[in-house]
Parts: C-alpha cells; structure tokens; sequence
C-alpha cells in the first residue's frame, strides 16, 4: 500500500546540510520513492525527511503509476494527484521494474518532465546504460547514504531554481 | 555515573566487537547516523522490519527447496531480497552467504543452495542475538539515565 508522510518533524532538526530551509524555498520537494523492499522504503523515507523532502512510498510500480494518474483506466489530469518533483525508484522489482516504471513515465506527456533516478544494488553498466538512454536522471547504487539523497535535494532545487540552486552548498 | 559510564563502555565494546568480527559494517553507521530526537527509536524500527522480512524469506526458501522440483529463479529471488536487506542494514555476514547462494542458484546446484540455506539461517540468527543485545544495553544504559554515544 502507498504510504504518505509529511516530514514536519525533522525540519528543524540539526542537519549538516549547510543549507536552512529558508533559503531552500518556499516548498519542500515532493519526492515518491518506489521499492518493494519494506526496509528499503523505511530507510528511504528517513533519508528524504532527514534531507527536507516530503515522501510518498509507493511498494510497486502499479501503485506508483495510479499515484500520478497514470494508471489503467484514470484521467491523464488527475485533480487529486499531488505535485511530486522527483521519483526515486528500485530498478529490480517484481511484475514492473523500475526500467519499466521509468519507461511509462517518460512516455507520458503530464509526466515525463518530472526527473527518474533509478537505484540498484547491482552495477550492471549494460542496465546502467538502458536506464539512462531511456531518460533517467540518474542511476544510483544501494544502500543509498545520506549524502546521496543530499546531493540529489541540492540538484532538484538547482533544477527548478536556477538562482536559489547557488545558495545550495550540500556535499 | 559509575553505571552510566560502565554501560556505555559495554556499548561501545559490544558495538566495536560486532564490526570486528563482520557481523555489522558501515551501513549500520548509516542507520544509526538517521537517527535523531524526532525518531529515537529508528534504528530498532528498521532492524525489526528486517527481522520480520527475513522470517519470512527464510521460510519461503525453505518451502522452495523443499519442492520436488525445484525453481531456482524463484529462490533466486528470494535470495536476491535478502541480500539486498541484509545490505540496507549492514547485516554484512548475512549478506556475504546470500552472494554464495546466488551463485549456487545460478548453477543449479541444488546441495549448494541448501548448504547456503543453512549457512544463512545460522548467520541470521547470529546477527539477531547479537543486535537484540545490543538494543538491550542501549535500553539499559537510557534507563540509568545515559545517551548512546555518538
């Protein structure tokens, strides 16, 4: 099941990230993060709040899909559809990989600006390679660390504010 | 102050044998690195889904080299999640018998694959016990009124 959490907790919290959130802007990026993994998408969810975004964990890439409106049978514009800025998903996932989840995503004409960076525990540049050529962000390994997600959060801001992205000095 | 200190340095001897001896790596530095005020109990949280998942793919490998024919791409898969739980929590010794068994599914070698099913039942519990008694000194040691050393 999709699950939703606000990060209102941790926004204050000692980060070492030397940016505030004041000077990050106005709105926490909203990031939906796909993996089959229980214990993935628990560790995820804590790397994203720690890093100020807020999270939606989707445990498939069907249920990813129905989030953005994209799934069988629903309106290509979805009111109740929230606003996500980054979708981080598992590339090894049962039914959907996440190449096909990011496949679908780019394909999608509502969808296909919001950036994919797909995760893996294995280095596999043949997969590596597909990922990317299909329009993936990036392609990352697991376990992800904290200052994966931190250098991710300083790009998504540089992405969508050119300006406020030079106040950013994460690791 | 005599107990807090003397429970601290179990923590911290107990924590520096775990790394030494590859039942725990880096990744469980990461784990406990999330953990702050707003989430103390992180790191138990995540390890008790661990626990609870691994349960559960250790019977369902059980169950699938039990078969009379055996699916190696299901174990395989089994495997594979396992591996990769084991790694997010930096159960390390876990991790390094769930390559071995993938190797021997990819062979097909079935006494490979219930050896590794052994091998691996043994380290996870190893790293249970281990990481339960961890906890428990923790738990002790904030009863006494101490903080985990960071």
């Amino acid at each position: 099941m999709a699950t939703s959490s606000s990060s209102s907790s941790s926004s204050s919290s000692s980060s070492s990230s030397s940016s505030s959130s004041a000077s990050m802007g106005d709105e926490k990026p909203h990031v939906l993060a796909v993996d089959d993994s229980l214990v993935d998408r628990k560790l995820i969810e804590k790397l994203l709040t720690k890093s100020s975004c807020k999270v939606t964990t989707a445990e498939n890439g069907k249920k990813a899909l129905e989030l953005l409106g994209l799934g069988d049978g629903q309106r290509t514009f979805n009111n109740n559809v929230c606003k996500v800025n980054l979708i981080i998903t598992d590339y090894c996932m049962p039914g959907m990989t996440g190449y096909e989840l990011l496949k679908k995503i780019k394909e999608s004409p509502s969808m296909k600006h919001i950036p994919v960076v797909v995760v893996s525990s294995e280095n596999v540049p043949t997969r590596i390679k597909k990922c990317l050529d299909e329009g993936a962000q990036e392609f990352m390994l697991k376990p992800l660390q904290l200052s994966d997600v931190t250098k991710l959060r300083c790009q998504l801001t540089k992405f969508s504010n050119p300006h406020k992205g030079m106040l950013c000095m994460g690791r | 102050m005599d107990g807090v200190a003397q429970l601290q340095k179990q923590l911290v001897d107990f924590t520096d044998s775990l790394f030494q001896e590859g039942f725990l790596d880096e990744q469980f530095n990461q784990l406990q690195q999330l953990q702050d005020e707003s989430n103390p109990d992180f790191v138990v949280e995540v390890v008790s889904l661990f626990f609870e998942d691994s349960e559960r793919l250790l019977n369902e490998l059980a169950k699938a080299l039990e078969q009379k024919t055996i699916d190696f791409r299901k174990v395989d898969a089994h495997v594979h999640q396992f591996k990769g739980s084991s790694s997010s929590i930096g159960a390390q010794r876990v991790q390094k018998v769930c390559i071995a068994f993938r190797n021997y599914c990819e062979e097909q070698n079935i006494e490979g694959c219930l050896k590794c099913l052994q091998q691996v039942k043994l380290e996870y519990s190893l790293v249970k016990n281990k990481l339960e008694t961890l906890f428990k000194i923790e738990k002790q040691l904030i009863a006494a009124g101490g903080s985990i050393p960071t």
